[in-house]
């Protein structure tokens, strides 16, 4: 049973792209049999004018055809995926550079939706920033959401936004059920954290009253996986970054874990900071 | 096609139920041809020579009788008998559409509105027939309007409107106060003015006196 998965914000610059790459390209490593991966996966870059998803992917230079295409009706569906190369049941679907949101169409993106379903164990739908058209139509087809959020007012604000949208403008919502929605606290800075300079995991928590997914600590890597074009789980698996995204798929599957955060295995400092947050 | 209207012994009692179906419908014989089949009907029966006035009074145009031995008051000028008339079955008048109810006062669930889960930032509450009882938090960003009373069971962060038609006995209670506003009545506090000790407590906010010339009061619940 396929499941659809949109990451989602509403403010821009939190993380979703690099979230989006490193929970697909964890989910296509692991689960399946003996937790060796089999599990087809596939990411969707909703963001069509302003797409990166291709770059965080390294698969920029091999886009011929995107989601607007197939929509349109000028590249079928096969066309359009690329084969990850280091995961070959991972995939990616591109937006579109040159147009921008109003060339998605409610049925285009619901027949893609449908075909992908079909294909694929897991649809990881980037959404956009914003409230508008491009975000509502990567949301409207989520059976889950991973709302991820920076330990700050304005981030929380709009998260809070996002979540009564997903309430009320799904497909979900509109047959009277629910989207299943998890937090995904990312830009974690254990140091700031400590001395009271962001917002505190429990008052996020408490404000947006949904279960947490996992706490992803602030780290150069995510930068240098990006510059590589690699997702932050295959380029540097044993990083804090890594690990948290590799538990928060655990959790995403259905597993119980104690949240921590993972910090840089350095040292008694990080020690101190390896505490449970939640 | 014309319709046959076949009034029965005794006449006194047939023409009682048609007024009742008339009453129902009153519209059904507007425009339309009727003719009157007397065949159940002995000449001399008590009414019948009033038959045709009473019909014409409710706007029942008779335009032929039949099966009749004698000649009715009023029929004369008709001119010579329709015959050869096929049978089109026989035809119930339907009701016309029931009159909507009258509201008789709003039933007693609806003058209170509960909501079970937490206002999100971007969503608004809006209900001008009473009192809001929010059992999560009201994000900011989100605002709660209602004519009367408002009640918050978790964080009031964004905006709380009570007495918004009109009432300055409203009050808004809440169990931890972060409000970026708070009005009853037209009266209002921004979170700049409300003093910093009542931030994160439980309180409640009234016009004094119950007036709309009272003055904002916010006191904590103890």
């Amino acid at each position: 049973m396929a499941r659809v998965v949109v990451v989602t914000s509403g403010k821009g610059g939190v993380g979703k792209t690099t979230t989006t790459a490193a929970i697909g390209a964890a989910l296509a490593q692991t689960g399946g049999a003996g937790g060796k991966g089999g599990e087809r996966v596939v990411v969707v870059d909703f963001d069509v004018g302003l797409r990166n998803l291709d770059l965080i992917m390294g698969a920029e230079r091999r886009v011929v055809f995107d989601l607007i295409n197939v929509i349109q009706g000028d590249a079928k569906l096969h066309q359009a995926l690329i084969r990850d190369k280091r995961i070959e049941n991972l995939a990616l679907l591109p937006a579109s550079q040159t147009r921008d949101k109003d060339a998605l169409t409610a049925e285009g993106v619901a027949q893609v939706i449908a075909e992908l379903r079909e294909k694929f164990d897991w649809i990881i739908c980037d959404s956009p920033a914003g409230i508008e058209r491009g975000a509502a139509l990567a949301m409207h087809h989520a059976d889950t959401a991973i709302i991820v959020t920076n330990p700050e007012v304005s981030s929380v604000r709009d998260s809070d936004r996002i979540i009564g949208l997903l309430d009320s403008k799904t497909e979900r919502a509109a047959k009277g059920e629910r989207v299943e929605k998890h937090l995904l606290l990312t830009r974690y800075d254990p140091v700031r954290a400590a001395r009271g300079d962001m917002l505190k995991t429990e008052d996020v928590l408490e404000i947006l009253s949904i279960p947490l997914l996992g706490i992803i600590p602030e780290s150069q890597e995510v930068l240098r996986a990006s510059n590589l074009g690699a997702p932050v789980t295959l380029n540097a698996p044993d990083s804090a970054p890594a690990r948290a995204y590799a538990d928060a798929v655990r959790r995403l599957r259905g597993e119980t874990l104690d949240m921590v955060v993972p910090t840089e295995r350095r040292g008694f400092v990080d020690r101190l900071f390896g505490r449970r947050v939640a | 096609m014309a319709f046959v209207l076949r009034p029965e012994s005794p006449l006194v009692a047939w023409l009682e139920e048609l007024d009742a179906q008339l009453a129902r419908s009153p519209s059904f014989f507007q425009g339309r041809p009727v003719i009157l089949d007397l065949a159940g009907i002995a000449p001399g029966e008590a009414g019948v020579a009033g038959l045709l006035g009473w019909l014409h009074d409710r706007g029942v145009r008779v335009i032929d009788t039949e099966g009749y031995d004698g000649v009715l008051p009023g029929a004369e000028q008709w001119g010579p008998s329709l015959s050869g008339g096929r049978n089109g079955g026989t035809y119930d008048v339907p009701d016309d559409p029931a009159p909507p109810p009258q509201p008789t006062g709003l039933p007693p669930e609806d003058a209170a509105l509960i909501v079970d889960e937490p206002v999100r930032s971007g969503q608004s509450i809006i209900f001008p027939r009473g009192d809001v009882t929010v059992l999560g938090s009201v994000a900011s960003g989100a605002e709660v309007l209602a004519g009367g009373s408002i009640h918050i069971y978790g964080t009031l962060r964004g905006r709380a409107v009570a007495g918004a038609m009109g009432n300055p006995r409203a009050r808004i209670f809440c169990r931890r106060l972060e409000a970026e506003l708070l009005a009853i009545d037209g009266l209002y506090r921004t979170a700049d003015d409300i003093d910093a000790a009542l931030r994160g407590r439980a309180v409640q906010a009234w016009l004094t006196g119950g007036t709309a010339h009272g003055s904002f009061a916010i006191a904590p619940l103890t």
